[in-house]
C-alpha cells in the first residue's frame, strides 16, 4: 500500500485540547491572608480575579495530610464539611470583604497543575490551571497566577513516627484555630525556634497541655522574649536531645523516648523543626526556584505571570538558618535511631534500604544488588534524589513525598557528605494533589481527542508482523487498525 | 574482539544492553551519557515487552525470563499480557489482532468479559471481551535500565555520566575516538544509541539518519490490590499494574517537537493526564476511585517508517548506529545483542534484521517530516 502523506499527523495533539472553561485576568491559588490581600489588590485594578482555596479538604484527603502533616489527630468533626467550610469562613472575615469586591470565590478546589507553553510544549491554546473540587475537575485560563500556597511542616523520621499522633506545628495551630478540631491534650514539641514556641504558646492558649519541648542544639533557639514566656508558662525546654523513640497503641502515641534516655508521657508529638515554602505548583509547571536557607528552604523565583506571596515565597529573614538546623536535627535522629527506622511510610522503605539504594522488600536481593549502596552509586556521579526514588521507592507513595522528600534529600546529603544544596530536590509532578481518577477525568473532551487518539503514535508501518511486509496482511493490518493517517 | 574498546553513546537502555552484551563477550566497554543513565524515554516509558511485530521478537521473548539471573539485579519482570475492548470497533479490532497472532502460532486467548474480570478484576461489565496474550509481559524500566548499568560495571565495563559527547576522531575510514568536553576516548568501535540526539551526532560523521522527536505522557495511581494479570492494555491504552500495584498508563497524542545536541530542554506533561484518567477509569471501572499521584512526559524519536533503525555503516565502517524509533525498552535484551553481533561479528547471528538497516530510507524525501506533519509547533 503506498502512504498518501497529508502533511497532517493526525495524531498529533495540536487541535485536540479541551478549552478552559474560564479565563480570568489573575488567578489566585490559597485564600491566606496573603493570598486575599493579592487578589483585593488585583481587583482593584479592574482586573477579572479568581481565588482558590483547597481548605477545607476531605477527612480522607487530611488522613493522606493534604494539605499539611496532621497526623491523623482531627476530631470526628472534620468529616463534617459544612461546619468545615463555614470554619474556614468564620476564621478569615476577609473573605467576605473579598467576594463583596467582586472577586470570584472557590473554596474546597484545589489547583493540582499549570499547564504553560515553553521548551518541549508548543501545543496549548493558552495557559491554564487545572482545578478540582469534590465533584469533578477542570482549566481555567489565566493572565496571571499568584500562588500563596503558604507552608508546610518538615517531619522528622524516629522510631513510631508512623503512627497517629505524630504531626506538624502548622497542622496544629490549623486545627486548633480554624476548624478546634484538634484530637490530643498532651504535646510535645520538637523545636526551639520561634515556630515551635509559638505552637507551644498556642497550644497552652487552647487549653492544651505542653509536655515540653525538645531542641537538639545546646540552648534554646528562638527570640528570648517567646522563650521567657514559655518559661513563665513552666514549660521546660529538653536541650542536647534529640527524640529517640515514640511509643504508642491503638489510638496513638502515648510517650517519647528522648535520646537522653527521658521518657515523656504525652499523645502527641509535634515537630516543629522547620516550614517548608509549599511550592508543589511552581516546581511541577518547571518554574524558577532557589534555596535560600534563611527564608525555609526551596522558594519560587517570580516571573512575568508567575508570582509566589505570602510563606509560599519564603519565610521572613530573620537571620536564622533553616536548613543548617533541619540538618543538625535530622543528623540528630539518624544517629540516634536504628538503620531499620522507617523514612518513606507510604512505601515503608527504611533509613536503611534507601542509603543503600536497596529495591522494596517484594523483590529479590540477590548478591549484587546487596553489594549496591549510595557510596557505590555515588562513584557515578553525584546523588540525585530522583533517580534513587525510582530505585528505592522512598518519596512514591500516595502520599507523593510530602512526608519524606525533603528528609530524604537532607539523609542523601549527609550520606554523601555534601551540602544540602547539592541534593537536587525530587520532582513534584502534577497533580500536586491525589486526584481520583473519576475526578480528574476529563468527561467533556472534545471529539477531536478521541479521533487523535492512538494508543501509541498512529504510524501505519509501525506494527506490522515482520512476516507480513509485502503480503496482502500488510494491507489488511492497516485497513483494519488505521482509519485515518495517511490513507 | 575480546580487548579491544567499544565506546557507547547513550546510557538508555538500548545502549546499555549492548554494553553488557559487548562486556559479556570480553570487550572493554565505556558507556558515555549525556545525564544519569535511563534519564530520558527509557526510565520513563510502559514498560512492554511483547514486540510480535519486531524480527527480534524470539530473541526477546528468549531473554525477557532470563534477565534478572543474567544481570544479577531484578528487572520486575511479568509475564503476559491481557488487551480489553471497551468499544464494538475496538473488540473488531482486537479480535483481528487475535486472529493475526493465531496465524503466526503466537499462543493467544480470546475472552469473554467474565474470563477478562477473572484476571483483572478491576475490569468492568462495560467491556466487549479481551484477548489473553500468553507471551510478552512487562518489567519496570527505572530499574531494569540500572540493572543493565550496574550488570556492565561487573563485568569490567565503565559508564560515564554527566558526559555528552561533543564530537568524533576518524581516520582511515574509522572512528578512532570519542570526544566529550573534558576527554577523549580512544575506540576501535562505536555504538551511537543517543535517542533523539542521533541525528545531530551523527551529522558530524556525514551520515543523515532520519529520526523525529515527540513528547508523549504517562499518569500513575496509587496502589490498588494485585491483579492476577498485571500487563493489562486496551481502550487504545497500554500500561501495567506494577509489582507494586500502582496502575502506570500512557497513550494518546504526542507533540512533535525540536531536539538539539544536547537533549530535551524540558519534559512537561499536560493536560493530556486527565484524557489519559478518563479512559483508564472507562477501562478499569472498578479503579476509577484510585488517586492519580504523578504524570510525566519522555521524548521519543521516530523513524519514518516508525520501525528501530540498526545498522552498522559503511563509512565509517566501525559505527553501529540504533534507533528502537520510540518502542526500545521491551526490546533491549534483544537489541543489544543483535548490536553486540554487529559490532563483533558485523552479522547478527539470530534474527535477519535487514529491515532495520538505513537504506530502507535511500529514497527518502529531504522534506520527509514535512509530508507526514511531523514538525514541532510554531
Amino acid at each position: 500500500m503506498e502512504l498518501n502523506f497529508t502533511g497532517t499527523d493526525i495524531c498529533a495533539v495540536g487541535g485536540t485540547r479541551s478549552p478552559a472553561e474560564a479565563h480570568y485576568d489573575v488567578v489566585v491559588v490559597g485564600a491566606g491572608p496573603s493570598g486575599i490581600a493579592a487578589a483585593l489588590e488585583a481587583k482593584q485594578t479592574g482586573a477579572s480575579v479568581l481565588l482558590v482555596d483547597e481548605n477545607p479538604v476531605s477527612g480522607a484527603l487530611m488522613g493522606n495530610d493534604v494539605p499539611l502533616y496532621f497526623g491523623g489527630r482531627m476530631t470526628a468533626a472534620t468529616q463534617n464539611s459544612e461546619r468545615m467550610l463555614e470554619a474556614v469562613f468564620m476564621s478569615m472575615p476577609a473573605l467576605e470583604q473579598a467576594m463583596e469586591a467582586g472577586i470570584e470565590l472557590l473554596l474546597g478546589t484545589t489547583a493540582w497543575g499549570v499547564y504553560r507553553n515553553g521548551p518541549g510544549m508548543q501545543s496549548l491554546p493558552e495557559q491554564v490551571v487545572g482545578l478540582a473540587d469534590a465533584e469533578r475537575s477542570w482549566l481555567v485560563g489565566f493572565g496571571r497566577i499568584v500562588l500563596a500556597t503558604g507552608a508546610r511542616d518538615l517531619a522528622l523520621a524516629f522510631p513510631g513516627w508512623n503512627q497517629p499522633g505524630v504531626m506538624g506545628a502548622a497542622a496544629l495551630q490549623m486545627l486548633l484555630t480554624r476548624y478546634a478540631a484538634f484530637d490530643g491534650h498532651r504535646v510535645l514539641i520538637l523545636g526551639s525556634h520561634d515556630l515551635a514556641l509559638e505552637t507551644a504558646l498556642i497550644a497552652i492558649e487552647h487549653g492544651l497541655e505542653v509536655a515540653g519541648l525538645v531542641e537538639v542544639r545546646a540552648t534554646p533557639q528562638g527570640s528570648a522574649g517567646l522563650v521567657a514566656k514559655l518559661a513563665a508558662a513552666g514549660v521546660s525546654v529538653h536541650c542536647n536531645t534529640a527524640v529517640a523513640s515514640a511509643q504508642g497503641g491503638i489510638n496513638g502515641i502515648e510517650a517519647a523516648t528522648l535520646s537522653s534516655g527521658k521518657t515523656i508521657a504525652c499523645d502527641t508529638i509535634c515537630t516543629a523543626v522547620g516550614l517548608i515554602p509549599s511550592i508543589e505548583l511552581v516546581d511541577a509547571m518547571h518554574g524558577p526556584r532557589e534555596l535560600d536557607a534563611m527564608r525555609g528552604g526551596y522558594v519560587p523565583v517570580g516571573e512575568v505571570t508567575v508570582s509566589a506571596v505570602g510563606l509560599c515565597a519564603g519565610l521572613a529573614d530573620s537571620g536564622f538558618d533553616h536548613v543548617e538546623y533541619r540538618m543538625d536535627w535530622v543528623r540528630a535522629v539518624a544517629a540516634s535511631s536504628a538503620p531499620d527506622t522507617i523514612i518513606c511510610q507510604c512505601e515503608e522503605v527504611t533509613r536503611a534500604d534507601l542509603l543503600g539504594v536497596q529495591p522494596p522488600n517484594y523483590l529479590a536481593r540477590p548478591p549484587a544488588m546487596c553489594a549496591r549502596s549510595l557510596e557505590t552509586l555515588l562513584n557515578d556521579g553525584p546523588a540525585n534524589q530522583d533517580q534513587i526514588k525510582r530505585l528505592t521507592r522512598a518519596g512514591m507513595g500516595v502520599c507523593q513525598g510530602r512526608r519524606c522528600r525533603d528528609q530524604v534529600a537532607m539523609l542523601l546529603a549527609l550520606e554523601s557528605g555534601q551540602p544540602f544544596a547539592a541534593i537536587p530536590l525530587a520532582s513534584h509532578r502534577a497533580p500536586v494533589r491525589p486526584l481520583p481518577l473519576k475526578i480528574l477525568a476529563d468527561w467533556n473532551e472534545p471529539a477531536q481527542m478521541e479521533a487523535a487518539w492512538d494508543v501509541w503514535f498512529g504510524i501505519p508501518t509501525q506494527w506490522v508482523p515482520v512476516e507480513d511486509i509485502g503480503t496482502p496482511f500488510e494491507d489488511e493490518h492497516r485497513g483494519m487498525l488505521y482509519t485515518g493517517m495517511y490513507k | 574482539m575480546s580487548g579491544s574498546e567499544v565506546v557507547i553513546v547513550g546510557g538508555g537502555v538500548t545502549g546499555l544492553s549492548a554494553g553488557w552484551w559487548l562486556a559479556r563477550s570480553g570487550v572493554k566497554v565505556t558507556v558515555l551519557d549525556k545525564f544519569i543513565v535511563g534519564w530520558e524515554a527509557s526510565g520513563r516509558n510502559g514498560g512492554g515487552a511483547s514486540h510480535y511485530s519486531s524480527p527480534l521478537f524470539d530473541e526477546e521473548q528468549r531473554l525477557w525470563l532470563q534477565m534478572d539471573d543474567l544481570l544479577g539485579y531484578p528487572t520486575e519482570h511479568q509475564k503476559e499480557r491481557i488487551l480489553i475492548a471497551m468499544t464494538e470497533r475496538q473488540w473488531e479490532q482486537y479480535r483481528f489482532v487475535a486472529a493475526r497472532h493465531q496465524r503466526l502460532n503466537h499462543p493467544v486467548e480470546v475472552l469473554d468479559v467474565k474470563q477478562v474480570q477473572e484476571m483483572v478484576p478491576l475490569a468492568g461489565d462495560n467491556c466487549f471481551g479481551g484477548v489473553h496474550y500468553k507471551f510478552g509481559g512487562h518489567a519496570n524500566p527505572q530499574r531494569s535500565v540500572q540493572a543493565y548499568a550496574w550488570a556492565l560495571q561487573d563485568l569490567g565495563g565503565t559508564i560515564h555520566q554527566h558526559s555528552p559527547v561533543t564530537g568524533f576522531e576518524t581516520a582511515g575510514g574509522k572512528v578512532t575516538a570519542v570526544k566529550t568536553a573534558t576527554a577523549t576516548y580512544g575506540c576501535d568501535a562505536v555504538v551511537v544509541a543517543a535517542g533523539p540526539q542521533i541525528p545531530q551526532l551523527m551529522a558530524q560523521l556525514g551520515v543523515d539518519i532520519p529520526l523525529a522527536a515527540a513528547r508523549a505522557e504517562m499518569i500513575i495511581t496509587e496502589p490498588a490490590p494485585m491483579m492476577p494479570l498485571g500487563g493489562v492494555d486496551g481502550h487504545k491504552l497500554y500500561g501495567r499494574q506494577t509489582m507494586r500495584g500502582n496502575l502506570a498508563y500512557g497513550g494518546g497524542p504526542h507533540e512533535w517537537i525540536d531536539v538539539d545536541e544536547v537533549g530535551p530542554a524540558a519534559r512537561p506533561s499536560t493536560s493530556l493526564a486527565r484524557n489519559l484518567a478518563r479512559r483508564l477509569a472507562e477501562l478499569l471501572p472498578k479503579a476509577a476511585h484510585l488517586n492519580v499521584i504523578r504524570s510525566w512526559a519522555g521524548v521519543v524519536e521516530n523513524s519514518p517508517d516508525g520501525r528501530p533503525i540498526i545498522d552498522r555503516l559503511t563509512s565509517p565502517d566501525n559505527v553501529v548506529v540504533a534507533s528502537m524509533s520510540g518502542v526500545g525498552f521491551g526490546l533491549s535484551p534483544a537489541s543489544g545483542h543483535a548490536i553486540r553481533d554487529l559490532v563483533i561479528d558485523d552479522k547478527c547471528s539470530f534474527a535477519d534484521i535487514n529491515i532495520l538497516k538505513l537504506s530502507r530510507f535511500a529514497g527518502l524525501e529531504a522534506d520527509w517530516r514535512e509530508r507526514r506533519g511531523w514538525t514541532a509547533l510554531a
